[in-house]
């Protein structure tokens, strides 16, 4: 029998093969797609909808879903809708989500006082402001109330700048000198013990150097004090749906717009100002509101960090293998065994990383450097050091792969023509070799990053924490802390995910931090893309 | 009286005076001495007892059917072969009387007295300037003029400089592939060695760039001692002085080139000249 000509010809094949690419395609765009609407969704401001139920309830939220209900057996199975409006107002419900039965509701409307106000505390605020009092005299009422409240809004975001600067800086400062101070002590009364020497002389500096913090410390507190009686003395009365009212101070609102009266350019300028804070800001709220910056730090610090110690091991190692080695079984043995490192689950190097590097040498260090501090921990916990050394340790294989491969695709011909001009092997891996192995290298790098920064299991228990109040990097002398817990956005996003009080509060965070887990990894590969291109031009090999 | 016979320790040696001895081809004298030459590659033996001696300021072509042990042999010359694991190599090889196999020979020293090209154009991947001047770096010169003059001595050695005297800073891997191969020539002769290898340096390039290469060979000949190995016929009739032809490891006849191309001695000769096989 002869089969039909399309099939000589291998069209099936071309056909099989391209649906293959189409389906791995497909799955990356229906990725891509997902992880984007539903998070960026979740910055625009949309309309708030008041909704009257046949009961007489008023209910004003963001309706931000709409489904058939499940009945399962009955004729009306998923032919009835329902809503769900995102209520806020947590403090004064309980909740700050609701379905809502499609049947039940008697009439909507998008009033134009309803209000979005952003918080300190217990998630959003909706409602319509009705009394703008400072102190007890009042400012505005009614209507009027949102024009006299916009420059105080202005006035808070000011404030609070001017808090923070000195909480968390100032004071911040203050208490890292006394702790500075406190450690010094410790050291002073380790060493007596020591050597039975009293040191009156070096304690009473250290007694001195305390007090004058705390006096610093005193006159900071005062001028707080005053700031915050400056700050805190407006308050906005506003009136949620159902008829209670709220009294807010000015000082706690981050940000009020009014939802249905809002243009495009207004909307957008919401959006893009949630964007910015996300990017900026702090966690609040148990990382369910405000920004998600140190997790961002931590993670590009984290990559860069593993990449310094991964890629000279790996490239030093590759070299090894490939040209000084005598290729043999042994070599073979190795080779396999790098292979086989590269796929051991990441866990297990976890494991590995807190016993070796958090318990054995961090321990160690503690023992040798800071024996005052004992029994606290300096280097024996974890940290943004020793998470970054267990990547780069899980990372290694790949460099080592990748070089491997790189250092075996310069031709031999070229090491030959280096040779025979008289120069050493060395000279010919310095000069000639390792040049035009470099692209490959770097591929090496990019595999490494995108593996690495995309880890979280390992770095669980080896230094990443829900919430670090202090960046690995900062003003005070050594300004790096390899010691220090940080945040990273891939365990930030389990923590949102998983950890969360308010999970449907939380759900499109677990989004958004993925989009910018997601453009990180982009942005450090195309860096090392883009280098490797620069290379690859200049040491492009002859094409002859 | 030879310029630079010395043995030189360190350093590369800069020519600078003028070249004293009379530059006719075939002064008698020996650069290179081969005596009872056997190679083997682990079990394999590749070359079987080679006596020969390499004219000073001469070419000398080997031919030979391919796997016949020619390459192997120029590559001895300069100890290349040591690059390759399990390779024996018995017998004597002098250079200009320095036995280049002896444990207290330095190879790097051995390496710069015998430059080589090869058969594929292997340019770095650097500029044309680095590529002339990266045995002089790599021996340690960093003087801008001296690397300066040596890139155009070189270059105008190779015929080349005048094609790119405006480009230096640019790759080496841009130039044409009869270019490039000058290019190696250029690189090789910059580091002034006596004695020149060429591995087939022609069997890539098209009729035009190997007429180039062939006219390089013979003004190249005025300065320095040349071996090429070629599996062209035709080229070793014309540029060499001198023809040696292998067959299977083993150097079947060596003689002045119009005689072995008109009176062949041997059969074997004859009929591989002839195009009987091959």
């Amino acid at each position: 029998m002869k089969l039909p000509l399309s099939v000589r010809r291998g069209d099936p094949m071309v056909w099989f093969t391209g649906s293959a690419l189409g389906t791995c395609l497909l799955l990356i765009a229906g990725l891509i797609v997902i992880v984007l609407t539903n998070g960026l969704g979740f910055f625009w401001p949309s309309a708030l909808v008041e909704l009257t139920l046949k009961d007489g309830s008023k209910w004003l939220g963001e309706q931000i879903r709409r489904q058939p209900i499940p009945n399962p057996g009955s004729p009306d199975h998923l032919r009835e809708h329902r809503v769900q409006l995102k209520l806020g107002n947590r403090d004064l419900l309980g909740y700050d989500f609701k379905w809502i039965d499609e049947k039940e509701i008697a009439s909507r409307r998008e009033p134009a006082d309803a209000f979005y106000v952003e918080r300190r505390e217990y998630g959003p605020l909706l409602g319509a402001p009705v009394l703008l009092k400072d102190g007890e005299r009042v400012l505005a009422e009614g209507d009027a109330v949102w024009a006299a409240l916009q420059p105080l809004v202005a006035k808070a975001e000011h404030d609070r700048a001017a808090i923070e600067q000195i909480e968390k800086h100032e004071i911040g400062e203050i208490n890292y000198r006394i702790e500075q101070q406190r450690l010094a002590l410790k050291r002073i009364e380790y060493r007596e013990k020591q050597d039975g020497v009293k040191r009156e002389a070096e304690r009473s500096a250290v007694a001195a150097a305390v007090a004058a913090q705390e006096e610093r410390f005193r006159g900071k507190q005062q001028e707080l004090d005053r700031l915050l009686a400056t700050a805190a003395t407006t308050y906005v009365t506003f009136r949620a749906a159902d008829g209670t009212e709220k009294e807010l101070s000015t000082l706690d609102i981050y940000r009020i717009y009014p939802a249905n009266q809002l243009g495009l350019g207004g909307r957008l300028a919401v959006y893009a100002g949630r964007i910015w804070e996300f990017v900026s800001a702090d966690p609040r709220e148990s990382n369910t509101e405000g920004g998600i910056f140190p997790a961002i730090f931590g993670t590009v610090m984290m990559v860069i960090i593993m990449s310094l110690m991964a890629v000279p091991f790996g490239v030093l190692a590759a070299l090894y293998l490939r040209e000084y080695a005598k290729q043999g079984p042994l070599v073979r043995i190795v080779r396999i065994a790098v292979n086989n490192l590269a796929g051991v689950p990441s866990i297990v190097f976890g494991v590995f990383g807190l016993g070796f590097f958090v318990y054995f040498v961090g321990g160690g260090i503690d023992r040798m450097f800071f024996p005052e501090a004992l029994p606290t921990p300096t280097y024996g916990t974890g940290g943004i050091l020793w998470a970054s050394l267990t990547l780069a340790l899980l990372t290694v294989p790949v460099v080592i792969v990748a070089s491997e491969e790189a250092l075996a695709a310069v031709p031999r011909s070229m090491r030959e023509a280096s040779i025979a001009t008289g120069a050493t092997k060395f000279q010919t891996i310095l000069h000639v070799v390792l040049p035009a192995a470099a692209p490959g290298i770097l591929t090496g790098l990019i595999l490494a990053m995108a593996r690495g920064a995309g880890e979280v299991a390992p770095l669980m228990i080896t230094g990443v924490v829900k919430l670090a109040p202090e960046l690995p990097l900062d003003g005070f002398f050594p300004f790096f802390h390899p010691d220090r817990k940080f945040m990273h956005l891939g365990f930030h996003i389990y923590d949102v995910g998983f950890q969360s009080p308010n999970v449907e509060a939380a759900m499109p965070m677990v989004y958004t931090t993925t989009i910018f887990l997601l453009l990180i990894i982009v942005a450090l590969n195309l860096t090392a893309i883009v280098v490797r291109n620069r290379l690859r031009r200049k040491y492009q090999t002859s094409a002859f | 009286m030879t310029a630079v016979a010395s043995p030189q320790d360190t350093g590369i040696r800069i020519r600078t005076e003028v070249k004293t001895q009379e530059t006719s081809a075939g002064t008698g004298q020996s650069a290179i001495s081969i005596e009872n030459v056997s190679l083997s590659y682990g079990d394999n033996q590749a070359l079987h007892d080679i006596s020969m001696e390499i004219g000073e300021r001469q070419v000398t072509a080997f031919i030979g059917p391919s796997g016949c042990g020619k390459s192997t042999l120029l590559r001895c010359l300069n100890r290349m072969n040591d690059l390759i694991d399990d390779v024996t190599v018995t017998g004597r090889i002098t250079v200009r009387g320095q036995d280049i196999y002896s444990p207290a020979t330095d190879v790097i020293e051995v390496r710069r007295r015998v430059g080589m090209v090869f058969q594929k154009s292997n340019p770095f991947p650097k500029s044309i300037y680095e590529n002339v001047v990266y045995g002089l770096r790599i021996a340690g010169i960093s003087d801008k003029k001296v690397l300066d003059e040596a890139c155009e001595r070189s270059l105008r050695g190779a015929a080349l400089w005048d094609e790119v005297k405006d480009r230096l800073d640019e790759s080496g891997l841009g130039l044409s592939g009869g270019q490039m191969q000058r290019l190696c020539i250029a690189r090789a002769i910059a580091v002034e060695p006596e004695i020149i290898l060429m591995d087939e340096p022609c069997s890539a390039l098209d009729p035009i760039a190997t007429l180039k290469i062939e006219e390089l060979i013979y003004s190249l000949k005025e300065r320095y001692t040349i071996v090429i190995v070629t599996h062209n016929l035709q080229q070793a009739a014309r540029v060499s002085d001198r023809t040696a032809f292998f067959w299977l490891g083993r150097l079947v006849e060596y003689d002045q080139t119009p005689d072995m191309f008109t009176r062949p001695k041997d059969k074997l000769t004859e009929d591989y000249i002839t195009g009987r096989f091959g």
